[in-house]
């Protein structure tokens, strides 16, 4: 083996440019930005949460302003039955005769609306409820849990089909019903995120400096719990859709002649194979829906995590 | 301790006096993100009965070595290199084929002894197991030399301690449990990867002493792991130092600690704090971190943390180069500007985390 | 900036003259409450974590508090800052009795005493930048002040530290094991405490890493006058950075003393032990080296033993007392005083032995 003679090679005595954190150490002068402008930034890599926001805000606009410049109100009946889609009717006609994309907004519309209620309902309720049974522990805790575990063995579905027909099928009514249905849910998991993120040394550290309850909460336990409650919420979006979906299929939510998505799917599942165009609109826009609330979801999560700088591709 | 001439000379295949040989292992883990070099090309041979300490900081890539040493690696790591246990080739063979010598020829010993002891069997279940897989003997005589071993390993009134459950026992004597599962077949090799680490001085004292009680009774070779250049000082013969995935210096223990001849392993001493030395001396800790194992620029890998760094160690990858003993290997280019220099020549006392470190006192050559 | 020569009182200044202890701790005891499990949780027993526990801290000095885990030295550590309250005792600071203040009353002096964590990974918020994290005490404190001003205390404090304040922007993920304790550090530092209990600073670090933060532990204290509280389990470093050691075993205090007479003249016998199960990094002083090695393991808190908590693992207890001798470490709590060594150790028979 080669034998290193030092002799030979001659040395200066400069000083090595050194860096010390590795490779990324290079972009020393990078501008200062606020959290919420790196949160954006870090949204914004995430290309397929981008994707989804722009396609949900089109549905959503297209849900409330395209009943308003369409030519066909929900309720009207035009001469036309059982037509397929055409360009007078996009979506074509169901056997009454009702316009089918007329149709397909408004449940749209309604479906949105209880979906969105419920999960703001359920993330609302249950991040104070874990909240408070996590931070406080002790008997509040106990009682909050026990209560959780009795609601989540209620089945929602019936509880909501048996409340929501007395009140004759109000939207609000099943939004809330399935709201306050599944806030247990999200304070099980809220409540386990406060349970750990309390005992971490950086809460410690945050009482060792003298800072207050509120100011821990709002500083230190919200920011981290966050993801937790996003990826709730945007699963209840989802969840929410698919509940409706399922509650006025079962003939329960939404009345007729007002309608849903869910409703639209019901009606439309005898003329599956004869007028498959009904079924197909309405199911598009659940998936369309469901879908682009996770990807939005992952986005956001990512966002708010700075942990979370790789590339996306 | 086996003489042992020049590693690099006398690496050849089926070396007879060896009892394990590792030859340029490499490892590799595919990540999304590129591919981090776990170990870069590390070898060294275990002549039996000896003991191999080796040595470094965290991601230094010493537990990974092991692991493939020992075919536990994820089957997504890419392994490469030879492992030759008294000459049969490791490397490649079948799960079916390494139990076989896994647990027979070469035990393992890890950090944390809750995760290696399963917590649903007592003890001696555990250990009468580890015989009965690779002998053919009665359960009771099995269970019998469980509780031989247990006594072998310092626990006191094994007979009864043999039916109790893992978490019925303190971290110490699970630890001692693992080592008495470890010589349960006479090992020709036991590797220990960071044994003590987990446990407490006092404890850490019994621990060392069961695995030396161990070794005397199987006489198998071991390698020890470990980040503690103390425990290394007092239970091993060689020492390897590792640093970004390779060995970067070797030699027997006492060439190391007095005469080290890599500005690395120079640097680890002087940043150790002396429980046999008074005063309040100065620390001279190695300034910056070790690199990313992942897209390693070619060089030295300690080139930004080096006071002897030059354009050469940018360029370059120093081999091992043999230095003033046969057996005591240096990868610097500069292994000879070390002789005689202390840690205080070559490293500052500083306090900062980013700073000029060139030489203090050590002459640098025109 | 030399530790060697340790100026005294800094511009922050110390509370007292030399004889004056900047914080004294008398007769300290907290006891946990084990509870049972269920709906109805009753309290079933005590673990005593710390039991009548004294010292002083002086001015501008570093008492080291060594013991193993469980000993309850970090629990020490946390009733020292009120974090939890203590079950009886005193700590005085600046006139006050620390144990009897209020969330409220307390504020005020968490200026003064700061703590520093041993997991520089779980110490700090994931999602706040380090700027933000080394202006929480200024905000919480009202202290940060307007336009530039906070920005320029934080920056200060970074380079304090031994950090480019330019990386004041980055996520705390983004540094090594090192630098996040530094940044930890610059926290504690940054409302001009008078003393900082540090809870095994250094023992996730690396040993390369572990000796920067070491040097900058010693210049922080010779330039702003600090008097350290050093917990660890780690005797080296404690000899290394400390003058004054105390060494606990099962919530008690066993020995204390200047640092050369502790590891020079230990008289406990656990200290002997602990001392001599250090592995040294030299291998012809540790092949010659004598061990004391202990037997069994500590006994569990929850229920001590009677007299000497060290006596079920005492080598001196079961190989060299006699049958009358022991009955004294059974019945009676041996006291923390001299006996004759130079210095206070809590063993009926003490004697100083040279170990290292």
């Amino acid at each position: 083996m080669s034998e290193m003679r030092a002799s030979s090679v001659t040395t200066s005595g400069t000083p090595q440019p050194t860096s010390v954190t590795g490779g990324s150490d290079r972009e020393f002068n990078v501008k200062e930005r606020s959290q919420l402008q790196q949160a954006l930034r870090r949204f914004r890599r995430h290309r397929l949460a981008v994707a989804s926001l722009v396609l949900l805000i089109f549905i959503v606009l297209l849900a409330f302003v395209g009943p308003l410049v369409w030519k066909y109100q929900y309720t009207d009946i035009t001469p036309d039955n059982s037509q397929p889609p055409s360009l007078a009717h996009p979506f074509g006609t169901d056997s009454l005769g009702h316009d089918g994309f007329a149709q397909v907004l408004r449940g749209l519309q309604q479906s949105i609306k209880v979906a969105l209620c419920i999960a703001l309902v359920a993330t609302t309720l249950g991040v104070v409820w874990g909240g408070i049974s996590g931070y406080y522990r002790g008997l509040a805790d106990s009682v909050l849990m026990r209560l959780a575990d009795l609601i989540l063995t209620i089945p929602a579905i019936a509880l909501a089909a048996a409340l929501g027909s007395t009140s004759g099928g109000a939207w609000w009514m099943i939004a809330l019903i399935l709201g306050g249905l599944s806030a247990p849910l999200v304070a099980r998991a809220v409540r386990g995120v406060v349970l750990s993120l309390r005992e971490q040394e950086f809460i410690e550290a945050a009482r060792a400096l003298g800072a207050s309850d509120s100011r821990i909460i709002l500083r230190h336990l919200v920011p981290n719990a966050l993801a937790v409650v996003i990826v709730y919420a945007t699963l209840l979006v989802a969840a929410g859709i698919l509940a409706e979906t399922a509650l006025s299929y079962v003939g329960f939510g939404v009345q007729a002649p007002d309608t849903s998505l869910g409703l639209l799917i019901t009606a439309a599942q005898s003329a599956v194979q004869t007028r498959p165009w009904l079924f197909y609109f309405p199911g598009l826009f659940i998936i369309l829906i469901a879908l682009t609330v996770n990807f939005i979801g992952d986005g956001l999560r990512d966002a708010l995590d700075p942990r979370q700088t790789r590339q996306r591709r | 301790m086996t003489a042992e001439t020049n590693i690099e000379l006398s690496r050849k295949a089926g070396d007879r006096e060896a009892v394990l040989e590792v030859e340029n292992l490499t490892v590799e883990f595919p990540t999304d993100d590129g591919v981090v070099q776990a170990v870069r090309g590390v070898s060294y041979r275990l002549a039996p009965g000896e003991a191999m300490g080796i040595v470094g900081e965290s991601g230094s890539g010493k537990s990974v070595t092991s692991m493939a040493i020992m075919g536990l690696l994820p089957k997504t790591a890419r392994i490469s290199g030879s492992v030759r246990f008294r000459g049969e080739e490791l490397l490649g063979r079948s799960e079916n084929d390494y139990s076989s010598i896994r647990g027979k020829k070469i035990a393992m010993i890890f950090q944390d002894p809750l995760t290696s002891l399963n917590p649903v069997y007592t003890v001696g279940y555990q250990i009468s197991e580890a015989i009965l897989a690779h002998n053919d003997v009665s359960k009771k005589a099995a269970m019998d030399r469980a509780i031989e071993l247990l006594a072998m390993v310092g626990i006191p009134n094994p007979s009864q301690r043999v039916n109790n459950y893992p978490h019925e026992m303190s971290g110490g004597m699970r630890q001692r449990v693992v080592i008495a599962i470890a010589m349960a077949n006479n090992p020709d090799v036991i590797i220990a990867d960071e044994p003590t680490t987990a446990l407490d001085v006092t404890v850490q004292a019994q621990v060392l002493e069961a695995l030396e009680a161990a070794r005397a009774a199987t006489g198998a070779a071991l390698v020890l792991i470990t980040h503690d250049l103390g425990v290394i000082a007092g239970h091993a013969d060689r020492i390897g130092v590792m640093y970004a995935g390779r060995l970067v210096e070797k030699g027997t223990v006492d060439e190391v600690f007095y005469e080290p001849r890599m500005p690395y392993t120079l640097g680890l001493l002087g940043s150790l704090p002396r429980l046999d030395e008074a005063g309040r001396e100065r620390l001279t800790p190695i300034v910056g971190a070790p690199p990313s194992l992942m897209n390693l620029p070619p060089g030295c890998p300690f080139t930004p943390r080096c006071p002897l760094a030059q354009p050469v160690c940018e360029e370059r990858e120093p081999d091992l180069y043999v230095t003033d003993a046969p057996d005591h290997l240096s990868a610097c280019h500069f292994h000879e500007r070390l002789v005689g220099a202390s840690a205080a020549q070559l490293f500052r006392p500083t306090s900062v985390d980013t700073e000029d470190i060139t030489p203090r006192d050590l002459e640098v050559q025109p | 900036m030399t530790a060697a020569n340790v100026v005294e009182a800094g511009a922050g200044g110390t509370a007292g003259g030399p004889g004056e202890p900047v914080l004294a701790v008398r007769d300290l005891v907290k006891h946990f409450p084990v509870r049972s499990r269920g709906l109805v949780r009753r309290t079933v027993g005590d673990v005593h974590a710390v039991c009548g526990v004294s010292f002083d801290l002086f001015g501008n000095e570093t008492l080291g508090l060594v013991g193993e885990s469980g000993c309850g030295k970090t629990t020490t550590g946390r009733l020292l800052l009120n974090l939890i309250k203590a079950t009886s005792g005193e700590v005085v600071y600046a006139g006050r009795n620390l144990v009897e203040l209020s969330p409220g009353q307390m504020r005020p002096l968490r200026r003064d005493l700061q703590l520093v964590f041993q997991d520089p990974f779980a110490s700090l918020d994931p999602r706040m930048t380090v700027n933000e994290i080394v202006a929480e005490p200024l905000r919480i404190h009202g202290l940060f002040g307007s336009g530039t001003q906070g920005r320029d205390k934080v920056r200060e404090l970074l380079k304090l530290v031994g950090l480019n304040p330019e990386h004041g922007n980055r996520y705390p993920h983004e540094f090594s094991g090192g630098q996040r304790q530094r940044i930890g550090i610059a926290r504690a530092l940054a409302l001009r405490p008078k003393v900082l209990i540090l809870d095994e600073p250094v023992s996730a670090l690396d040993v390369s890493i572990q000796a920067g933060v070491i040097n900058l532990l010693e210049d922080l204290q010779s330039e702003l006058g600090l008097s350290y509280l050093f917990i660890s389990h780690d005797l080296s470093v404690v000899r290394h950075i400390a003058d004054r050691v105390a060494v606990m075993y099962l919530g008690r205090i066993v020995e204390i003393a200047d640092k050369e007479e502790l590891f020079t003249k230990a008289a406990h016998p656990y200290t002997q032990a602990l001392i001599s199960a250090i592995p040294l990094p030299d291998p012809r002083k540790e092949r010659s080296r004598k061990r004391i090695t202990l037997t069994g393991d500590v006994p569990s808190p929850v229920n001590p033993p009677s007299g000497c908590r060290f006596r079920t693992r005492c080598p001196k207890f079961a190989n060299v007392l006699s049958e009358a001798e022991r009955r004294k470490c059974v019945d009676e709590v041996p006291a923390l005083t001299d006996r004759g060594q130079g210095h206070a150790s809590a063993c009926h028979y003490a004697e100083a032995i040279k170990l290292v």
